[in-house]
C-alpha cells in the first residue's frame, strides 16, 4: 500500500464538508436550503472524487492534525468504505432535491406555515450534520472514533425523528433514542474489550487479529449485539417501523435509506476479518432468514403505505446478514453480495419512501385501499414506486437481482445451499407485499375529488432518478465490484 | 487469589452495567429509562479506568481519553433525551395523559 499524499488528502472532505453546511444552515436561517443544496452538491463532488481516487491509487488514509493513532484521529478510505460513502452521496443527493420541493409544496399560505417553516429550518441543519456523521463513520480508521460517529449519527437521526412533532413521532423517537444509546453503550463496552485484549483501537488490526480468546468473544458478542440493535435486525426490530412510517416523508427514507446501514457496515468490517469458524457466521443468517420472513408478513398485513414500507425494511435488513457466514472464505463472493444488496436497496427503498411521501402529501393519507387511482394524480412518482419495489423483489436487470445472483452462486460453491434457498424464498414474499401495494397504487380506478395541492416536479423526478439508479445499478455490475475490490 | 483494585473496579463497573440494563427494561417512566441509561454509561467508564491501569506503573492514557470524551457524548445524550421528554410532556398534556402509556403496555 503505497500512500500518496494527493490521495490521502481527498478522505477529509467528505466529512469536513457537510459538517461546514450544518453550522451555515444553522446560522443562515433565512434561505437555509439554498446553502443546503450548495453543501450536498460539493459533499457529492468530493465523494465522487474519493472514490475515483480510491479505484485509481487504493487505499487512502489521513491523520487528523499529524497526529498518529493512539492518541491521534486516522481516517482510512478503502474499497468498501468508498463505496458507502458514494452510496450516500448519490441518495442523499436525490433526498435534498426532493427535501427542497417538499417544504416548498407544504407552504400553501394556510395557518400551519409557521409550523412548517421552522421543521425546515431544523431539517437542513440536523440532515447535514447526519451526512457528515455517517461518512465519518465509514471512513474512521480507529473503534472509539466510530463510537463517538455512531452516536452522532443517532442523535441526528432522533432529531430528524422528532421533526414533524406529532405525539406519535415524538414517541417513536424517544423508543429510538432509547434504543440507539443501549445498543451504542454495548458497543462501547466492547470497544473496552477489545483494547482489553489488542492493546489497540484500530480497526483494521481490531478486525484482522481474531484470535479467538474469552475477552476478544466477549467484545464480539457485545459489540456484535450493539449493532445489531441499532440496525434493527429481526428480533430487535420493534422500533424501526414506528419511527421510520411516522416521520416526514424525505426523513423516512433517510432513515430507511442509508442511517441502518451504518451501523451494519460496522458488524460487516468485525466479522469480515475471517478467523472465525464459519458456524459462528450462521447466528447472524438465522436471524437475518427470520426477519426476510417476518418482515415480509408484518409488510403484507398493513393497512398503510408507509408502514408497508417500513416493515419492507425489517425483511430487507435480513438479507444484509443472511451472507455472513459466506464471509468465511476471504476468496468468495460474499462480501460483494452484501454491498450489492445495501446500494441497491438504499435506492430503491429511497425512491420508495419519497414516492410514498408524495402520495402522502398529495392526498392527505396513506391507506392502502383508499390510494388507488393515485397514478392519475402522480404518474412519475406512482412509476418510481413501482420500479423500487421491482428492485426488491429482485427481477432482473435491476441491482436487486444481481445482489441476489452473487448471493446464490456464492452460496452454492461453498455449500450452504440453504441461504441460496432463503434468499428466492424471500423473492417470491418480497412480491406479495410489493404487488398488494403497486396494485392499488397503479390501479385504473377513477378518483372523485381532485386534491388542490400542487406538489413540486422535482419531488416526482428524484424519486424516479433513484429508482432507475437502482435498475441501472443491474447493468454498471463491473464499477462497484472493481471498487469493492481496493482493501 | 486476591481481589486486587483494579479488578474490584471492573467488576463494580460492569454490575453497574448490568443493573443500568435491568432498570431500563423495567422502569415504568420515562425518566427512569434516562437515568437507567446513564448509570449504564457511568459503569461503562469505570470499567474503561480500570484499563488504564495495566502492568506496572505507567499509566496509559488512551483510555482516560476515551473516558473524557465519553462523559461529554453522555452529557448531550441525555440534554436531547430530557429536551424529547419535555416535547412528549407538553404534546400530552391537552389530552390529560401521557401517550406513551399505551405502547409501554402493547411492547410489555
Amino acid at each position: 500500500m503505497s500512500l500518496s499524499p494527493a490521495s490521502s488528502s481527498w478522505v477529509i472532505w467528505p466529512v469536513v464538508v457537510p459538517l461546514l453546511g450544518t453550522v451555515v444552515c444553522f446560522l443562515y436561517k433565512k434561505k437555509p436550503c439554498l446553502a443546503a443544496h450548495f453543501f450536498a452538491v460539493v459533499t457529492c463532488g468530493t465523494s465522487t472524487v474519493l472514490g475515483w481516487q480510491v479505484l485509481d491509487q487504493g487505499v487512502g488514509r489521513h491523520l487528523l492534525g499529524g497526529w498518529s493513532p493512539p492518541l491521534g484521529i486516522s481516517l482510512r478510505a478503502d474499497g468498501p468504505a468508498a463505496l458507502m460513502v458514494m452510496m450516500t452521496a448519490v441518495t442523499g443527493l436525490g433526498i435534498t432535491l426532493y427535501s427542497g420541493g417538499y417544504f416548498q409544496s407544504r407552504l400553501t399560505g394556510g395557518s400551519q406555515d409557521r409550523r412548517f417553516r421552522a421543521q425546515e429550518q431544523s431539517f437542513w441543519p440536523l440532515w447535514l450534520l447526519l451526512w457528515a456523521a455517517l461518512n465519518g463513520l465509514f471512513l474512521s480508521g480507529d473503534i472509539f472514533n466510530i463510537y463517538i460517529s455512531l452516536e452522532l449519527v443517532a442523535l441526528s437521526s432522533v432529531g430528524l425523528t422528532a421533526l414533524s412533532g406529532k405525539p406519535p413521532s415524538l414517541v417513536a423517537a424517544m423508543r429510538y433514542l432509547l434504543v440507539s444509546l443501549l445498543g451504542s453503550l454495548t458497543f462501547l463496552l466492547g470497544v473496552g474489550f477489545f483494547y482489553k485484549a489488542h492493546g489497540t483501537l484500530e480497526l483494521a488490526v481490531v478486525s484482522r487479529v481474531l484470535a479467538p480468546t474469552p475477552p476478544v468473544i466477549m467484545a464480539l458478542v457485545l459489540v456484535s449485539v450493539g449493532l445489531m440493535l441499532k440496525t434493527a435486525l429481526f428480533p430487535f426490530h420493534f422500533w424501526l417501523p414506528p419511527a421510520h412510517a411516522n416521520a416526514l416523508a424525505p426523513v423516512s427514507a433517510i432513515l430507511s435509506a442509508l442511517v441502518v446501514k451504518g451501523s451494519w457496515y460496522l458488524c460487516y468490517r468485525f466479522w469480515q476479518g475471517g478467523g472465525l469458524p464459519a458456524v459462528v457466521g450462521v447466528v447472524p443468517a438465522l436471524l437475518g432468514s427470520a426477519a426476510i420472513i417476518w418482515g415480509a408478513f408484518q409488510a403484507f398485513s398493513q393497512q398503510r403505505l408507509k408502514m408497508l414500507v417500513a416493515y419492507s425494511t425489517v425483511a430487507q435488513i435480513g438479507y444484509l446478514f443472511v451472507a455472513f457466514p459466506l464471509l468465511a472464505d476471504p476468496a468468495g463472493q460474499g462480501s460483494d453480495a452484501l454491498f450489492y444488496f445495501a446500494i441497491s436497496h438504499s435506492c430503491a427503498k429511497a425512491a420508495m419512501f419519497l414516492a410514498a411521501g408524495t402520495f402522502f402529501l398529495q392526498m392527505g393519507h396513506d391507506r392502502i385501499r383508499d390510494l388507488a387511482g393515485v397514478r392519475q394524480l402522480l404518474p412519475v412518482s406512482s412509476f418510481a414506486f413501482a420500479l423500487g419495489g421491482l428492485s426488491l423483489m429482485g427481477l432482473p436487470p435491476s441491482g436487486g437481482f444481481i445482489a441476489k445472483y452473487l448471493l446464490v452462486t456464492a452460496a452454492i460453491s461453498q455449500d450452504l445451499w440453504w441461504l441460496g434457498l432463503i434468499a428466492v424464498l424471500g423473492s417470491g414474499l418480497t412480491a406479495v407485499y410489493v404487488f398488494r401495494a403497486v396494485s392499488s397504487v397503479l390501479s385504473p380506478h377513477l378518483l372523485e375529488e381532485q386534491p388542490a395541492l400542487v406538489v413540486a416536479a422535482s419531488m416526482q423526478w428524484s424519486a424516479l432518478a433513484l429508482a432507475l439508479l437502482a435498475i441501472v445499478l443491474g447493468i454498471m455490475a463491473p464499477l462497484p465490484l472493481a471498487l469493492l475490490e481496493v482493501t | 487469589m486476591a481481589l486486587s483494585p483494579s479488578l474490584l473496579y471492573g467488576l463494580t463497573g460492569l454490575l453497574l452495567f448490568v443493573i443500568g440494563l435491568a432498570a431500563l427494561f423495567t422502569s415504568p417512566q420515562l425518566l427512569g429509562k434516562i437515568l437507567a441509561v446513564n448509570i449504564m454509561a457511568s459503569g461503562i467508564f469505570l470499567f474503561l479506568i480500570t484499563l488504564a491501569h495495566g502492568s506496572g506503573t505507567l499509566i496509559d492514557p488512551v483510555p482516560q481519553a476515551m473516558v473524557l470524551t465519553g462523559i461529554v457524548v453522555s452529557v448531550s445524550s441525555t440534554a436531547v433525551a430530557l429536551a424529547l421528554l419535555c416535547r412528549i410532556e407538553e404534546a400530552a398534556r391537552p389530552h390529560g395523559h401521557l401517550p406513551e402509556k399505551k405502547d409501554e403496555a402493547r411492547q410489555g
